[in-house]
């Protein structure tokens, strides 16, 4: 109870400061919108040359990168941890954090909310749609519940690595620049898994199960039978990556001991 | 002319001093790289070739053109935005050098770093893990090395266009990122411009664009023959000179309006 009254004390200091600056909240929605429709016009021009991508049409292709997109701005919107190791490990802030009465991980949610990537979503949704209704997809009763357990499976794939990469700044000191390579490589899951070698499936199943935020989950939409195994493990990945990451997090801040001063 | 070339020699021993910050940075392109190559491997099927490129063409091409734009991408738009903003930009102003031939210079040191640093060994690295075709026709490389060149000069200037733009709009956060996708697109990073629908492709010959990957990259492959790649390496060419005026007009402009809020 009392976590939920913080987030909400936060969400407001959080739109009081937005609104204050609402052209910077324009426009960083229109560049985001920018390069999602660079990466349509990619998989538009593409697909000018061919009409099947390992079996995948191109309907089915925009289908899973709109599906792609509503897990990732629910990702971008409270899981903002990418410089954590800079603004909280190397400036000490840490300390602050720690000293606060709720679960540190949660403060540090808290305060960098950025609720502005939900936008993303709409432009998913509406991607997903138009690709939906040339593909004549039906929507059943149950497919708005599944919809929502799909994408917040996916967002916590996505948040569960990339706090387990910010916990590794409890243990190494280095400045790593881990944090953009797992973007790229995040961004294989947007294209059907069976188009890679063997290797990169396992992993992108296994142990950077990215393929749990686009593709796996937008095969049971898209009525892919023989991925339906796949699709229903979504939430169950998301869990236990995710609570896998609090462990290790919980672990490494009994372990920090401080940046100095 | 020597202070220019001092500004290059310092800022490639200052890219020396943080040379691990590359290591990932090898990783990110390879990564990336990867992911293109099984891409147009699907895209391919069983298809003998597209536009006139084939599956290795294609591979070479993806690699190729990421390894360029380490040569010559940089962030001079947000260090100048950055001293725009700082307000650091009154002390540059009054040294006596040119503000905008000192920041290409910069930019210059840091591509020849990377290029010796970061694009050789990366391609060192690709070149066992993916199949692609190098050629050994010393006239290619040549003509190579000019287009790098010349896309290094153009994005450059558009580089430097942009952050000239903080002077008016103060905060062009927005503006930078979208300028960086644009280019990832419409120069022929993410897919050859022949690609693009016949109606594109003539828009996109009237933009400058073109000149920063597309063009190295073709001719790298042997996409060109030699007389279009004269021909491109000429067009490269006009754009670098016709860049220059904007760039005038609006750093003469921005002078004149400056307001230095602290610094």
């Amino acid at each position: 109870m009392f976590y939920l009254s913080m987030f909400f004390q936060y969400l407001s200091q959080y739109l009081k400061t937005r609104f204050q600056y609402r052209a910077d909240v324009f426009v960083e929605f229109f560049s985001d919108l920018l390069s999602q429709a660079i990466n349509l016009i990619f998989i538009l021009v593409v697909f000018g040359h061919t009409h099947l991508l390992h079996g995948w049409n191109r309907d089915e292709i925009i289908f899973i990168y709109g599906f792609f997109l509503v897990p990732f701005a629910v990702f971008s919107a409270f899981f903002n941890i990418w410089d954590f190791n800079e603004r909280y490990i190397v400036k000490g802030e840490l300390d602050r954090i720690l000293t606060r009465p709720i679960h540190s991980l949660f403060q540090i949610i808290l305060e960098r909310l950025e609720l502005e990537s939900l936008l993303g979503a709409i432009t998913g949704l509406a991607v997903m749609f138009y690709a939906g209704s040339r593909l004549h997809l039906d929507i059943d009763w149950y497919d708005p519940i599944l919809f929502i357990v799909f994408v917040v499976g996916g967002a916590l794939v996505y948040g569960g690595i990339f706090i387990l990469l910010a916990s590794i700044s409890f243990w190494a000191d280095a400045r790593t620049s881990l944090m953009p390579m797992m973007y790229n490589i995040s961004n294989y899951g947007r294209y059907p898994v069976n188009i890679y070698n063997q290797l990169i499936r396992f992993v992108l199943t296994w142990i950077l199960p990215f393929a749990f935020v686009g593709i796996y989950p937008a095969a049971f939409f898209l009525e892919k039978q023989e991925w339906y195994w796949y699709s229903f493990l979504t939430p169950f990945i998301g869990i236990i990556f995710f609570v896998l990451s609090v462990i290790v997090w919980n672990q490494g801040v009994k372990k920090y001991r401080g940046a100095g001063n | 002319m020597d202070k220019y070339l001092e500004m290059i020699r310092i800022r490639f021993l200052m890219m020396l001093a943080y040379r691990t910050n590359y290591y990932t940075g090898i990783l990110i392109y390879s990564i990336n790289i990867g992911a293109y190559y099984f891409l147009w491997t699907a895209i391919y099927g069983g298809k003998e070739q597209i536009q006139g490129l084939s599956v290795v063409q294609m591979t070479t091409y993806v690699a190729v053109s990421w390894m360029a734009r380490a040569f010559y991408f940089n962030n001079l738009d947000r260090e100048m935005a950055q001293e725009i903003m700082e307000g650091k930009v009154a002390i540059e102003l009054i040294r006596p050098y040119n503000y905008l031939g000192m920041k290409t210079m910069q930019g210059l040191g840091e591509g020849i770093f990377r290029l010796f640093f970061f694009s050789a060994p990366g391609l060192i690295i690709v070149y066992f893990i993916f199949p692609i075709q190098f050629t050994w026709d010393l006239s290619v490389w040549g003509l190579f090395a000019i287009s790098i060149m010349l896309s290094f000069f153009i994005n450059t200037e558009l580089n430097l266009l942009t952050g000239i733009t903080t002077f008016f709009l103060y905060n062009n956060a927005g503006l930078i990122r979208a300028k960086r996708v644009v280019i990832d697109l419409f120069s022929g990073l993410l897919l050859p411009i022949s690609f693009f629908p016949g109606w594109a492709q003539t828009v996109m010959g009237f933009l400058p664009f073109q000149g920063i990957s597309y063009t190295p990259s073709m001719i790298f492959t042997k996409g060109f023959s030699h007389d279009q790649a004269i021909a491109a390496i000429g067009q490269q060419f006009i754009w670098v000179i016709i860049l220059m005026l904007p760039i005038y007009l609006l750093w003469h402009l921005a002078k004149k309006q400056l307001i230095i809020q602290g610094g």
